[in-house]
């Protein structure tokens, strides 16, 4: 019964495969059978889950490819990370399909998004459970791959098909990384199976320059799947994208792969002390950075994407701090609300036509339930007790303040202010208050999409419970995910706790004050944060400084390039052409005076000599006898001579 | 040979007799005019080779008879060639009503 865990990304591929099929005549019915299939995946993952607690971690193995002493293998391996991670994708993507119906319906292309949803969801469960780095890498690519197809699914617009190169481009240039540190891991240990690498690393049969310099690599990829730090730039841009595209892959699952490859590469990372810095480094920088954006930015969607980066930012950084178990738990439970808030989002965005809050307002009134799910999103994101995210973020703040890790658990604790903050600004402003133009139109959306809005709040709230505190043994998700590894237990404090359900209490306050009743408080504050509102508004002026100091150089070059081959190439392959011609001319003269000439010569001189001996036929009978007798006696003498000598 | 005494044959007195014929019969050939005389000069040149002939016979192979039948052969040739030599003579004659050499020259270019 365990082989039937491979079938799991194989559904979704063949969903693929029959979407495209059915073409766009039959779209709906694609739609349908596509979502169908990843219930079935649910089932499945769900099931996989089951086995993996019963009967423990299995994997299948098999050679690809042989060539001298190396051997690429290709396998699966499920363990309770992938479970957990099969769980994760399948729920979320399955939610999304059936949104989508309700959300893309009437579109032009409606049919090509699922076939590429299908593919993305193939790709991604395919990811979690490949069995060694070549594989991971392959559905790697084909995941950034449907996130470009999904971006500039709208491709009309200039700006998402930019969106889209975008997005390529700046994950690509991670990617780069992420090959190279497979390929030292390769040239030093002559496997690429998680299995074996991990053995030789706590065998310590790696030097640890190459351990660390290979950790270092891999989360180049991260950097860049995940959206941290200096290549966070193409998240909020992909927003271009439909809303389901935004809540799947650059909230839920694409964007979460970069912290499953680090969570799946644990113990090599661990082996790496200054690997491990960087990480946490990056993270928690990410965190704050992309926070206090957040907090100015007034479309919905991208005040989610920072929050994303922000929220994976934390994941990162709890990686980096050895807290493995509270990173990818953490991962699991932001899938969901932030999934929940996207979907959401779009709900508001298809009641009242626009994605600036600021044309929003009192939608509360007039979408009951997108308005009371999307507030638990929110709660659940800003670590309010008991929500799912509580738990998670809670357990992160309380490992690092556990460790002495002081510096990075403030900076975590200010940042769960500023998400708190910048949440409950925009609940307030969107939900609450009076309702503005956009609004009087709004009305709730359809139940595809308010259905998936209903689960995911309520696993919103629920699924933290498998990583509480109090839970614990064989229930916990700690105990599930850890794989044998040697992972750092938690001391359970309060101090940690207290203080981040003050700091998510107070951020939801302010925000109340400054938004929901609009008291006069916060001028002391704008006075404050006024010259800094520029710079965060433009966010950090980031794509500006890429641009003039990176893209402007690079086409520049590219025209230099262009030129020399333009004129420099070009012109000597246009020389020797002009040359060539030249020489043709050249020989066609010398057929046509030489040889030509010579051919007329002979048939002159031919005419001439013809006409020259004619004159001996002189018809005198005299002149022939004289002839005749002459030549004879000539030869006479001739034969006497020699005869004599 | 030894006919009178004081004087005796040579045989190179033969051939210069000879040669001296010849070269008056190919002068006649190659320069009279009259197809007539012509001919009689081939005849004298053909005799000539038969005095050739029978000298070389006389004194160098006594005992043979070789050139002294090859003298008759040409004897007998040379009639038959005089006649028809002389038929073609008068043919010609018919056709061109000449028999001068120098004006039977149609056979140029």
């Amino acid at each position: 019964m365990t082989q039937i865990v491979w079938f799991i990304p194989v559904i979704p591929f063949a969903g693929f495969v029959i979407s495209l099929l059915l073409g766009k005549k039959y779209a709906n019915i694609a739609s349908r059978i596509s979502t169908i299939f990843l219930g079935i995946c649910v089932l499945l993952s769900f099931y996989a889950v089951y086995l993996v607690y019963s009967k423990g971690t299995f994997s299948v193995e098999t050679t690809w490819y042989l060539t001298g002493k190396f051997s690429i293998d290709m396998g699966l391996l499920a363990d309770g990370l992938s479970a957990m991670m099969l769980v994760v994708v399948s729920v979320v993507s399955f939610l999304v399909h059936l949104y989508s119906i309700g959300y893309m319906h009437g579109d032009t292309r409606f049919g090509l998004f699922f076939v590429y949803l299908q593919l993305f969801s193939a790709s991604m469960l395919g990811m979690v459970l490949a069995s060694n780095y070549l594989q991971m890498y392959i559905f790697w690519e084909l995941v950034g791959l449907c996130s470009y197809l999904l971006i500039g699914f709208w491709y009309e617009k200039q700006s998402a098909s930019d969106a889209a190169k975008k997005a390529f481009l700046t994950t690509r240039i991670g990617d780069v990384g992420m090959m190279i540190g497979i390929l030292l891991i390769f040239l030093n240990t002559g496997t690429l199976a998680f299995g074996k690498i991990f053995g030789f690393v706590e065998e310590g049969a790696i030097s640890p320059a190459i351990v660390t310099a290979s950790s270092i690599l891999l989360f180049c990829g991260a950097v860049g799947k995940s959206s941290q730090f200096p290549l966070h730039v193409w998240l909020p841009d992909a927003m271009e994208g439909p809303t389901p595209v935004s809540a799947l892959i650059h909230a839920a699952t694409m964007v979460a792969a970069g912290v499953y490859l680090v969570g799946r590469s644990f113990p090599l990372f661990a082996a790496s002390p200054q690997a491990m810095l960087t990480v946490a480094i990056v993270g928690v920088f990410t965190a704050v950075f992309a926070a206090s954006i957040a907090v100015v930015q007034t479309d919905i969607k991208k005040i989610l994407a920072y929050s994303t980066i922000s929220q994976l930012g934390y994941m990162i950084f709890a990686l980096g701090l050895g807290a493995y178990v509270a990173g990818m738990f953490h991962l699991m439970t932001h899938a969901f609300f932030k999934a929940l808030l996207f979907l959401g989002s779009g709900s508001v965005i298809h009641a009242t036509g626009t994605q600036e809050i600021g044309e929003m307002g009192g939608l509360a009134k007039k979408m009951k339930t997108t308005t009371w799910t999307f507030v638990t999103g929110a709660l659940s994101l800003s670590g309010f007790p008991l929500l799912a995210g509580f738990w998670s973020k809670d357990e992160i703040l309380g490992f690092a303040f556990d460790k002495g890790r002081y510096v990075f658990f403030a900076i975590g604790a200010f940042t769960a202010f500023l998400t708190a903050f910048y949440m409950f600004r925009l609940v307030f402003v969107v939900f609450a208050g009076k309702q503005s133009h956009a609004s009087e139109h709004a009305h709730e959306s359809p139940k595809t999409m308010t259905i998936p809005l209903v689960i995911l709040a309520v696993l919103a709230i629920v699924a933290g419970y498998v990583g509480a505190p109090f839970v614990s043994g064989s229930y916990s998700i700690g105990e599930f995910i850890r794989n044998g590894m040697h992972i750092e237990h938690l001391e359970f404090n309060y101090i940690p706790m207290v203080i981040s359900v003050v700091v998510a209490l107070s951020g939801i306050l302010l925000a109340y004050l400054m938004y929901g009743r609009k008291s006069v408080p916060t001028d002391w504050l704008y006075r404050f944060v006024k010259p800094y509102y520029r710079v965060l508004k433009n966010k950090y002026y980031m794509d500006e400084i890429y641009s003039r100091a990176i893209i402007r150089p690079g086409i520049k070059f590219a025209n230099l390039v262009n030129w020399f081959d333009k004129n420099v190439i070009d012109g000597f392959i246009n020389l020797i052409g002009r040359l060539t011609v030249l020489i043709s001319k050249g020989v066609h003269l010398f057929d046509l005076g030489v040889v030509d000439g010579f051919v007329n010569w002979t048939a002159t001189e031919t005419y001439n000599s013809g006409k020259r001996l004619r004159k001996l036929q002189t018809g005198n009978v005299s002149a022939y006898a004289i002839v005749m007798f002459a030549v004879f006696a000539v030869y006479i003498i001739y034969l006497i001579i020699r005869s004599r000598f | 040979m030894q006919l009178q005494a004081g004087l005796e044959l040579k045989l190179v007195y033969f051939l210069a007799v000879s040669a001296l014929l010849f070269g008056i019969g190919i002068y006649g050939v190659l320069t009279r005019r009259h197809l007539v005389h012509i001919l009689l000069s081939v005849e004298l040149v053909l005799n000539a080779v038969l005095i050739n002939l029978v000298a070389f016979n006389a004194f160098i192979t006594p005992g043979k008879m070789t050139g002294q039948m090859f003298a008759i052969f040409i004897i007998v040739v040379a009639a038959c060639e005089v006649g028809v030599g002389l038929a073609i003579i008068l043919s010609v004659y018919r056709r061109r009503k000449t028999v001068d050499v120098d004006n039977i020259n149609i056979l140029k270019w």
